[in-house]
């Protein structure tokens, strides 16, 4: 393949990241790690740097238009980053001391489910909105978001318990090399009862943050390549533009169908790294 | 200063920065398209590759004498900082705001970060 040839295809492909990651608050690796290993034969080193890049460029591309519109809830999302980043610290000090195989495949089946509720069930959206409770008023957590032009207020429930959830994101994205986007917005959505636009979209905030603590790590030991990394950032940033734009207006029944899929598919790859031993 | 406020100047800052480091990896990727396109590329083996585009002196050397590659490095590094940056105007906002459970809470942030990065730089 000629370097043009390369650089067309991982563009595109990295355009269909950018864009699923801008609008399921993951971030583009999960697109973008397979495309490039299993369809184009590189390195799982350069993908892996590669997706680093992808999820700083979704998260940073997505961000402007969130955080003008008022989606993103930056005190969720700065208080909760802090429980990841010390999850992640564990999680690189664990790693090469625990199996992963078994947590690869139990982490998948986990997946599979929480893709099958959000492609099937109802979500708590349809209910009256959630009162916040005591800590998460006193954590001043309550906020608007807009819903067809006017400000819908919402109120957050269950710190703790999304803290630990938050925790745990960071440890498995350490082990098991995935971004801890998924965990982030499932705890959100499911456990802190937080709207589901607010959910991703603070999610996306926070990938950025978590995967950029690692970047420093990963350019001095060479997994950034220029040529491997130009078509990745170019392709991820137009698409993630295009996604929060798409976000903006989108159905929130829409949102978590995309949402179900990408996850299943994330599943798969989990289960099947784990039984392969590739993680 | 208000939340408003501050995630509009929040949003302003992003964009920029997003922009000038996506120009900066453009410019780059035309110039190494431009000498090496029909060039056959392989990354099915790993090579960690020299200081140029693994250090920030080396990167900011090559940038400085626009090589392609250093160009590219470059603005990747841009896009890597715009996450502190907007954590650092966070932390700006909310002491403002005279906020000072989130003052401490974005200040904590952003020293976790700040060692992660440069503990491996």
């Amino acid at each position: 393949m000629t370097a043009l040839e390369f650089t067309a295809v991982v563009g595109a492909l990295s355009m269909l990241a950018g864009f699923l990651g801008a609008l399921t608050g993951l971030g583009g690796g999960v697109v973008v790690v397979p495309a490039l290993t299993l369809a184009l034969g590189v390195d799982i080193k350069y993908a892996i740097g590669a997706s680093l890049v992808s999820v700083i460029a979704t998260s940073s591309g997505a961000a402007a238009a969130y955080v003008r519109e008022g989606f993103s809830n930056i005190r969720i999302g700065m208080f909760l980053e802090i429980a990841t980043t010390l999850g992640a610290i564990l999680g690189a000090f664990l790693a090469g001391r625990v199996s992963t195989h078994v947590l690869a495949i139990v982490f998948g089946l986990v997946l599979v489910q929480a893709a099958y509720q959000s492609l099937f069930k109802g979500s708590h959206e349809e209910d009256p909105r959630v009162e916040s409770d005591a800590l998460a008023k006193r954590l001043r957590f309550d906020g608007t978001f807009p819903v067809n032009g006017k400000a819908q207020e919402y109120g957050v429930r269950n710190v703790p318990g999304g803290s630990a959830m938050m925790f745990v994101a960071g440890t498995l994205s350490g082990l098991l090399g995935i971004g801890s986007g998924v965990i982030k917005v499932i705890a959100m959505d499911r456990l802190m009862k937080i709207p589901f636009k607010v959910s991703t979209t603070t999610s996306n905030f926070m990938i950025g943050v978590t995967a950029a603590a690692s970047a420093g790590l990963y350019l001095s030991r060479g997994y950034i390549n220029p040529s491997v990394a130009m078509p990745v950032m170019l392709g991820v940033l137009s698409g993630a533009m295009l996604g929060s734009k798409v976000l903006v207006h989108a159905r929130v029944r829409t949102l978590r169908i995309v949402f179900g899929v990408v996850i299943l598919a994330l599943a798969i790859e989990m289960i099947v790294n784990g039984i392969s031993g590739k993680v | 200063m208000n939340d408003k406020r501050l995630e509009s100047i929040i949003g302003q800052l992003l964009r920029t920065g997003v922009l000038v480091a996506a120009a900066t990896v453009l410019a780059g990727g035309v110039s190494y398209l431009v000498q090496l396109h029909s060039e056959r590329v392989n990354y099915s083996t790993f090579a960690a590759g020299g200081e140029s585009i693994r250090t920030v002196p080396g990167i900011l050397n090559s940038a400085a004498h626009l090589d392609s590659a250093g160009l590219i490095q470059l603005g990747l590094m841009l896009l890597i900082v715009t996450p502190v940056a907007r954590v650092a105007m966070a932390l700006v906002g909310f002491a403002l705001e005279r906020d000072r459970l989130y003052t401490v809470v974005s200040l904590t942030v952003l020293v976790i970060l700040l060692a992660s990065l440069v503990r491996a730089i």
